[in-house]
């Protein structure tokens, strides 16, 4: 967790988006600093994950046709269950592989 | 009986002819006329690649229904989709619940920005140009990129 390198939170600067920027113009993303991980679907206000967006979905299936893991993609618990019901529905519907390569 | 909303999918052979589409959604129109529901919305996608292959198939043709009704009127519709030959898959999704906890939550964090903004002597909705400029960092990339770091 990079907590140390950021500003106060409720700054002026605001919070997470603008720590990120911060990081960047650093030049000191990776290493030191890590990029704090925000649940998509909590930042982009995805209350409903469709298992027809294979859009979105694709993004948290890897190559290999797994679920990205939590501890990877930063998801939160909540969305990240509703997620997997998506996903699993999407393959059931070949949208979405069960398994490639 | 409260009705519910589904959805239902089904993928069909990449050959079918709009002959055979028309006569299978007549088919499913009827079903639901006779068990008392509604159909509400027909979306046909077209054909698709399969993301595996289905029997000896690589594509297939999407069709998607929103229909409200009882559930015994969709037990009905998934035991004829499965004895039809031309369908390679379907899927009854209920949709409703979920879309009103969606409803709910979009109301509650409405109603939880209002309050701060008033709160903080600012009127309710946003003003034009208000807001993030929107210099988002994230580039999408959600690929793993080999180093994992416990937060």
């Amino acid at each position: 967790m990079a907590f140390g390198a950021r500003k106060p939170a409720g700054g002026p600067g605001g919070r997470g988006k603008a720590a990120a920027a911060g990081d960047k113009a650093g030049g000191q993303r990776r290493g030191l600093f890590r990029r704090r991980k925000v649940c998509k679907f909590c930042a982009d206000r995805i209350d409903d994950i469709n298992y027809k967006d294979v859009k979105l979905l694709s993004g948290f299936v890897p190559e290999r046709g797994k679920v990205l893991p939590r501890r990877i993609s930063g998801t939160c618990a909540k969305h990240q269950r509703s997620l997997r019901v998506a996903i699993l529905r999407a393959r059931q519907l070949a949208l979405l592989p069960y398994a490639s390569d | 009986m409260s009705a519910r909303t589904y959805e239902l999918i089904y993928i069909l052979k990449p050959e079918a002819n709009e002959q055979e589409v028309a006569d299978l959604q007549a088919q499913i129109e009827a079903v639901i006329q006779r068990l008392g529901g509604t159909l509400e919305k027909t979306e046909a996608w077209g054909r698709r690649r399969l993301a595996y292959e289905i029997g000896k198939h690589k594509e297939g043709f999407y069709v998607l229904h929103v229909i409200s009704g009882s559930g015994e009127l969709m037990k009905e519709i998934d035991r004829r989709l499965r004895v039809i030959d031309g369908i390679l898959r379907h899927l009854v999704v209920r949709v409703d619940e979920r879309q009103q906890v969606a409803e709910r939550a979009r109301t509650k964090r409405m109603e939880e920005s209002r309050r701060r903004r008033v709160a903080r002597g600012l009127p309710p909705e946003r003003q034009p140009g208000e807001g993030p400029q929107h210099d988002n960092d994230d580039d999408g990339d959600q690929s793993y990129d080999g180093v994992d770091v416990e937060v």
